[in-house]
């Protein structure tokens, strides 16, 4: 088996798949470098991302591909999970065999693929959900989030469409960067919170005088709203898990 | 403006509010194309759940809890001992932004008492959603009650601004409704969903001529029945539903279980339990309906007035009809895939693409997810059958019963000890 190792990024994958076909190489392991164990493998193919190679395969895929069947190969790779490389390349190669591949549900690969793409759309539905924006004095609207997987550019347009007159920011803690909108445009920034929690003091000095004002009205309806003779954590749990509830503003005591 | 009684209004206000159950903010096409705040196209978002599991949507407050009304069933009754409450217009307009902006809800639903008259109610509600539409370039949902007795002109003013409108019947049958809303007429009821009807068949017909037609109510309009209150069985209550879906075009009937709070003798002591799991039976027929071919009559009949609460209605119309089975996944129709037990409409469209590529066999079934310990009594496929021997209708239901993990399982307790 060789070890195909590529930069993490998605123009490296798709040059490895390209690469994989220039080569003929057969029994294949795609990884990226930062997990790269090299002593497993007989050899290693280290790739050289090359954005005319990872355009060819992309252009490819999209022909030989539903508009679905397509999104669904792109936003697998935004679930960072490990292993994904090889099934992405599976349905790659099943795509270049056969049309209609990804109607394929009897096929292992179309089914991981369909699977991770739907687990990625349903966090992205979830950040769409539950962001809560905070208003600053200066009158910008940012929230931080920690999704499971790297689902901020999919979420981008959805939030620039909804809120065209409000200048916004959107934190992902876990991976380090944010969308900004300014009013005009959307751009990827990596201001560094310094460990959101830990100075929250100085974010609450920044915040508009009625900011918290709206968030106890806002808690208020939360409770208001909820049928004590229905009660069902169980189902409260299930559609808002509680690893979100650290940035919800209604499961926050005030 | 004072905050704590903004909070004492919005706590009372969104208390009266939450027996409507509707929270839907899907099926507009409300685009934000002015730059301003907002868009309601496509699917709906449920940004938060309550403690009870129900999705919140939508900022569902009354604009006041004062009603002239006396329903026996309802907490804002005239007669009933509570604290009264009203916003004015500028306070829902921006409690309704900066919920918005803080991206806590899709939008607004805003019902209302009847305070003086219909038509004095009514042009509040519209002098509300007309303020958010052209004052703050809101793009955001609108539903608003069309409140009966209201006048033509305020239901076209309502569709102008609104993306839903709904007129609650209140009680799945004429009857139920005089015995507990006696000053109430159904056909008062009956009159603005079929104006609203006309209107938004006739909005449409425009849009398909004229694309810059004006939006008229572009998410449709729904209506909600309170069950479990009067003594309508579900057969009533599905025909009724039919009814509203077949001749009045409506997007949504919902279904609320009625939560005790009257010591009036007509209705459930308080404490009585909310019918949960009936509520859940009508949905999945109200679901069987609308999404997988089925005919009301097939699914309740005058023999069983009551939907099955142990097993849900496509099952046990399946052990009913027995004799259509089994199918064949490889060879049958989509209509007919649709309505195996253990087998959804994405697990259906599923089968139909993949069985293009591939006879299907029991491994690629569990794999596009259906439900095999369901649908194992009713299918044939690529492999050798799960089921060798052919059970009785009661026996199969036994053995779903036993294997499956129902969530109101709890709930039978008592009665499975019995065997």
């Amino acid at each position: 088996m060789q070890a195909v190792v590529y930069d993490n990024t998605f123009a490296g994958l798709l040059t490895a798949i390209f690469e994989v076909y220039e080569h003929k190489l057969a029994n294949v392991n795609i990884m990226p470098a930062n997990q790269r164990q090299d002593s497993l493998f007989n050899e290693t193919f280290t790739v050289d991302t090359d954005d005319a190679k990872a355009a060819r395969v992309l252009k490819g895929l999209k022909e030989r591909l539903s508009a679905d069947g397509f999104k669904a190969f792109c936003n697998t790779f935004l679930s960072e999970e490990t292993g994904m490389e090889n099934k992405m390349l599976h349905y790659a190669q099943y795509a270049f065999s056969v049309a209609n591949a990804d109607k394929d549900y009897s096929h292992p690969a179309v089914l991981y693929i369909k699977n991770t793409a739907k687990k990625v759309h349903r966090e992205k539905h979830r950040m769409e959900a539950f962001v809560r924006f905070q208003q600053t004095g200066d009158g910008l609207y940012y929230a931080i989030v920690d999704p499971d997987f790297n689902v901020l550019p999919l979420i981008e347009r959805h939030f620039k469409k909804r809120y065209a007159d409000q200048r916004w920011l959107i934190y992902d803690s876990r991976r380090k960067y944010g969308l900004y909108y300014n009013l005009d445009n959307t751009t990827i920034v990596t201001v560094d919170f310094n460990d959101a929690g830990g100075n929250t003091k100085d974010i609450a000095t920044v915040l508009d005088d009625k900011e918290v004002l709206y968030q106890q009205l806002w808690q208020n309806y939360f409770a208001s709203t909820n049928i004590k003779a229905r009660k069902n954590m169980k189902l409260h749990i299930r559609h808002m898990p509680k690893r979100y509830w650290k940035y919800l503003t209604e499961k926050q005591l005030m | 403006m004072s905050w704590d009684r903004i909070s004492e209004k919005l706590t009372i206000l969104a208390d009266a509010a939450k027996y409507d159950v509707s929270c839907a903010s899907s099926g507009s096409k409300r685009k934000n194309d002015n730059k301003g705040l907002g868009n309601a196209e496509g699917m709906g978002i449920c940004h938060a759940y309550t403690e009870d599991g129900r999705c919140v949507s939508l900022l569902k407050i009354l604009l006041t809890n004062v009603c002239i009304y006396d329903c026996l069933y309802c907490v804002s009754r005239k007669s009933n001992d509570i604290k009264r409450a009203g916003f004015t217009v500028n306070e829902v307009v921006e409690l309704t932004i900066n919920f918005y902006r803080r991206n806590y809800i899709e939008g607004l639903f805003l019902s209302s008492g009847i305070f003086k008259n219909a038509d004095y109610t009514m042009e509040r509600l519209v002098l509300i959603a007309k303020k958010l539409r052209t004052e703050h370039n809101f793009n955001g949902y609108i539903h608003l009650k069309a409140i009966p007795g209201a006048s033509k002109e305020l239901l076209d003013e309502a569709g102008r601004w609104a993306d839903r409108l709904s007129v609650n019947i209140e009680m799945p049958t004429e009857s139920g409704l005089k015995l507990l809303a006696p000053d109430k007429n159904r056909d008062d009821m009956i009159h603005p969903i079929k104006y609203l009807k006309s209107a938004i068949i006739q909005n449409r017909e425009e849009k398909a001529l004229f694309k810059k037609a004006p939006l008229f109510a572009p998410a449709g309009q729904s209506t909600q029945m309170v069950i479990g209150a009067s003594p309508e069985n579900d057969m009533h209550i599905l025909h009724t539903a039919n009814y509203f879906y077949d001749k009045m075009k409506l997007k949504r009937v919902y279904y609320s279980g009625y939560v005790p709070i009257s010591t009036d003798n007509r209705l459930p002591v308080i404490g009585t339990p909310v019918p949960m799991i009936r509520e859940n039976r009508l949905y999945q027929a109200d679901w069987l309906m609308r999404f997988y071919g089925f005919d009301v009559k097939e699914i309740i009949s005058p023999d069983n007035p009551f939907l099955d609460l142990e097993i849900d209605p496509k099952l046990s119309w399946a052990l009913r009809n027995l004799h259509l089975f089994p199918i064949d996944i490889n060879k049958a129709d989509l209509s007919v895939i649709k309505r195996i037990p253990g087998i959804g409409v994405t697990s259906a469209l599923k089968i139909v693409a993949a069985r293009k590529f591939n006879k299907l066999n029991w491994e690629h079934l569990k794999q596009i997810g259906i439900v095999i310990s369901r649908a194992k009594y009713f299918i044939t496929c690529n492999s050798p059958q799960a089921v060798l021997k052919e059970f009785m209708p009661h026996e199969i239901r036994q053995f779903i019963l036993q294997h499956g993990n129902s969530k109101y399982k709890a709930s039978f307790s008592t009665q499975l000890s019995l065997f």
